[in-house]
């Protein structure tokens, strides 16, 4: 369960999230909505542990482990995933080798024996076909010259690859093509599980018709002000944020 | 090259580890008097039985050397070298072993430390490098040559320079100091005067070297320069690929090591030489570490001939080198692929010179700087056209990496072409570590170190493939390894 009580925090000396309250059980999946420049990335962030992003108050924790005192690859190995806005590039670092290396680290991390190449490259082919992902995604350097929708659906793979606990997908849906999108949403869903929660960032009702919520929330300026059922995003299409950020 | 990448994708996450070659071998050492002068050159000359012209010879770079001065134009510091405290020949007691029976246990002992295995049936049986034959030079001497059998079948010559000498006098008198004249610099000159073993290599025409050939180079002994020759003779059409490593022990005092390095590719003749140089650095004060001063020069003599110079450079206090080619015969091809890391206090001065003679030559040039901690490295590369060199092209591309704000990266290229036909193409870049790249990278589970690793790796992918496989291995460690305690 990721829970989250009364969180603040700032870049520099800006104060962007304002006393953030959540919690997500294990099992369920929760859409974050909410203005642009609201704070979503920056929750985000806050969670994955970003440098520059500076806690001020409050907490978050993951299934009883205090996050915010937890190096980023911690909490990657306590089963912690972003999915990227904005994923980075790496010149000259092939995709498998990255991603393998990725998941060594957390088995490593977790007491659990390493895959080697061959068994690694196995699963990885298998993940790609379920994604209907090209082979070459594989061979390719991690996002260089890959198009937006394919940076995005490369979080995607990685995300089935390291199996995580907890998802946070922050707009993986944007830039995607219809056709994109219904296989990153099959993505997220494949991975529903009892033990699998995600925290679903998004601007765009269509992807909660591919991954439904267990619940909506609003995130403007720095903190949820309001929450609800599914419902809650169709709302939100048909009369936008105004009037939230004062409820 | 698609299994090399297919490798460079595959290889094992590293083992946190230090300089781990820095131990030291206690074996009975005969040692000449420390200090330089007519008589140690005598000594040397005939502790080898070496022939009247090779001591002529000697004896000219000797007063050479004495004539002059230490170059000063690279961007290196370090205190004055004291040549005469420095011990000039090292090698193990009693006489010279005629067959692996005969190397002192301890030596072997060592070299199986270091993973280089002597014993021919151990690197057959092998999976790590089952096809490449060895020359071990410990010290002054070369102490084991692997698979000469195999090779003279396929009429290779594979032996230390001093054998040659002897066996082959005609082939070392045409060629030794043909390509790197004895007063082309200081450190060629007290070499060419003090040079002690190394290796020669022969292909006979048409002859494709049946396996890669390598020499590991050891310093093992206290204040003893190291001072290696190493020939390399590819006749018409013959090919033949070449490794070189290099270790030490971890000592407080610096150690001098200057060899010499030359190449000759006759016509259609292929020559690729691939270096991964791990002297110890010295600790992270900047206390010891091998002075590296090298001069390693390939002659393009023929026409369609290449000379190909791989090296990855993560040793040394100092590091000094500047593989080049002379490209003489028409259609000739030289290529630089170099990477070159340095942290703590190291400082890497090197680079290339490629000179066009001959008409379309073609030289690559393909430079990674990684500098880190309070490091300084320099990438210095000459590209010259003379006036017969019609069609020339070059490309140069240096690239330099920053870790952290203590350390200085500096690109000097000088270009003189002097064919109005030739092109020149020179591109750079200095980049930082990005924090946004570690961050993705530790948010996937990599640890901070883990994640410069990979990304230096990356950064210099386009040399590394470069490598044979067993090498381009080695050196992603090495890589990762040279990196530790850089950042955090
Ligand atoms: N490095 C930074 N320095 C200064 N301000 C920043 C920085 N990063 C984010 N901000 C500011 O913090 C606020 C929240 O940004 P954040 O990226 O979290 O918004 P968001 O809700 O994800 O928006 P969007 O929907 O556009 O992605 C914005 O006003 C943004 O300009
Ligand atoms: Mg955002």
């Amino acid at each position: 369960m990721l829970d989250i009580n009364n969180l603040t925090a700032k870049i520099g000396d800006k104060e962007i999230l304002r006393g953030v309250n959540l919690t997500v059980p294990d099992g369920e999946i929760h859409a974050i909505m909410g203005p642009n420049g609201a704070g979503k990335s920056t929750l985000s962030y806050v969670l994955s542990g970003r440098e520059g992003y500076e806690v001020t108050g409050g907490s978050a924790t993951y299934n009883g482990q205090d996050l915010l005192a937890m190096e980023p690859e911690q909490r990657a190995a306590a089963g912690v995933f972003l999915a990227f806005q904005y994923p980075v590039e790496l010149p000259g670092v092939g995709n498998a080798n990255f991603i393998r290396t990725a998941l060594n680290s957390i088995r490593r991390a977790r007491g659990e024996a390493e895959l080697d190449a061959v068994a690694f490259l196995k699963l990885a082919r298998a993940a790609i076909k379920n994604l209907s992902m090209p082979d070459d995604m594989l061979k390719r350097n991690v996002n260089v010259g890959f198009s937006g929708g394919e940076k995005k659906r490369n979080e995607v793979l990685q995300m089935a690859l390291l199996n995580p606990g907890l998802a946070i997908l922050d707009e993986t849906d944007s830039g995607l093509d219809i056709d994109a999108l219904k296989i990153v949403a099959d993505g997220v869903n494949a991975l529903r599980s009892p033990t699998f929660s995600a925290l679903v960032i998004t601007h765009y009702q269509r992807l909660l018709d591919h991954i439904v919520p267990d619940y909506v929330h609003v995130l403007a300026a720095g903190r949820i002000v309001r929450s609800g059922g599914p419902e809650l995003a169709l709302e939100l299409e048909a009369h936008g944020y105004a009037g939230l950020e004062a409820a | 090259m698609a299994a090399v990448t297919e490798t460079l994708e595959t290889v094992d996450a590293l083992a946190a580890q230090k300089y781990k070659y820095g131990f030291e071998t206690n074996i009975a050492m005969d040692e000449f008097p420390k200090g330089l002068n007519e008589n140690i050159v005598k000594l040397i000359s005939a502790k080898k039985n070496e022939p009247e012209w090779l001591l002529a010879w000697r004896l000219k770079a000797y007063a050479l050397w004495r004539s002059m001065e230490e170059p000063d134009w690279a961007r290196i510091k370090h205190p004055p070298i004291d040549y005469e405290n420095l011990y000039y020949y090292a090698a193990p007691s009693g006489p010279e072993p005629k067959s692996l029976d005969e190397v002192d246990p301890e030596l072997i002992k060592m070299y199986d430390k270091l993973g280089i295995p002597l014993n021919e049936r151990a690197a057959l049986a092998g999976v790590d490098s089952p096809n490449v034959a060895v020359d071990a030079v410990f010290d002054s001497v070369s102490v084991a040559t692997t698979f000469r059998e195999t090779l003279s079948k396929a009429g290779v010559i594979f032996c230390p320079i001093s054998e040659a000498v002897r066996e082959h006098p005609d082939l070392v008198k045409e060629y030794l100091g043909s390509v790197v004249s004895i007063g082309d610099n200081y450190f060629s000159a007290l070499n060419s005067a003090v040079f002690s073993d190394g290796s020669f290599v022969y292909i006979p025409k048409g002859v494709r070297c049946p396996m890669e050939l390598s020499t590991y180079f050891r310093i093992n002994a206290r204040n003893t320069g190291q001072f290696e020759r190493t020939l390399i003779i590819a006749a018409e059409g013959a090919s033949v690929s070449y490794l070189e490593g290099c270790t030490a022990p971890m000592r407080d005092e610096n150690q001098l090591h200057a060899a010499v390095v030359e190449l000759v590719a006759l016509d259609d003749a292929k020559i690729k030489y691939s270096t991964v140089q791990n002297w110890y650095p010295g600790d992270a004060e900047g206390k010891g570490g091998i002075y590296n001063f090298v001069t390693k020069r390939g002659n393009c003599k023929g026409k369609n001939s290449k000379i190909s110079w791989t090296q990855v450079e993560t040793g040394s206090a100092i590091t000094w080198k500047y593989p080049s080619c002379i490209l003489k015969g028409d259609n000739s091809v030289g290529e630089f692929y170099s990477v070159a890391l340095t942290h703590n206090y190291q400082q890497a001065d090197t680079g290339t010179k490629m000179i066009h003679i001959g008409k379309n030559t073609t030289s690559t040039i393909i430079s990674k700087g990684i500098s880190a901690g309070h490091s300084n490295n320099t990438y210095r590369g000459l590209v010259k056209i003379l006036p017969g060199a019609s069609g020339a092209r070059n490309f140069t591309q240096c690239d330099s990496l920053l870790i952290g704000d203590q350390c200085g990266a500096h690109t000097v290229p000088y270009i003189e072409s002097r064919n109005m036909s030739a092109k020149v193409e020179h591109e750079a870049t200095t980049s930082k570590i990005a924090e946004d790249q570690l961050f993705y990278c530790r948010s996937r589970g990599l640890s901070e170190e883990d994640a410069v690793g990979l990304i230096v790796n990356g950064f210099c992918k386009d040399v590394l493939k470069e490598l044979p496989m067993e090498f381009a291995v080695e050196a992603q460690k090495l890589l990762a390894v040279s990196l530790e305690g850089s950042v955090g």
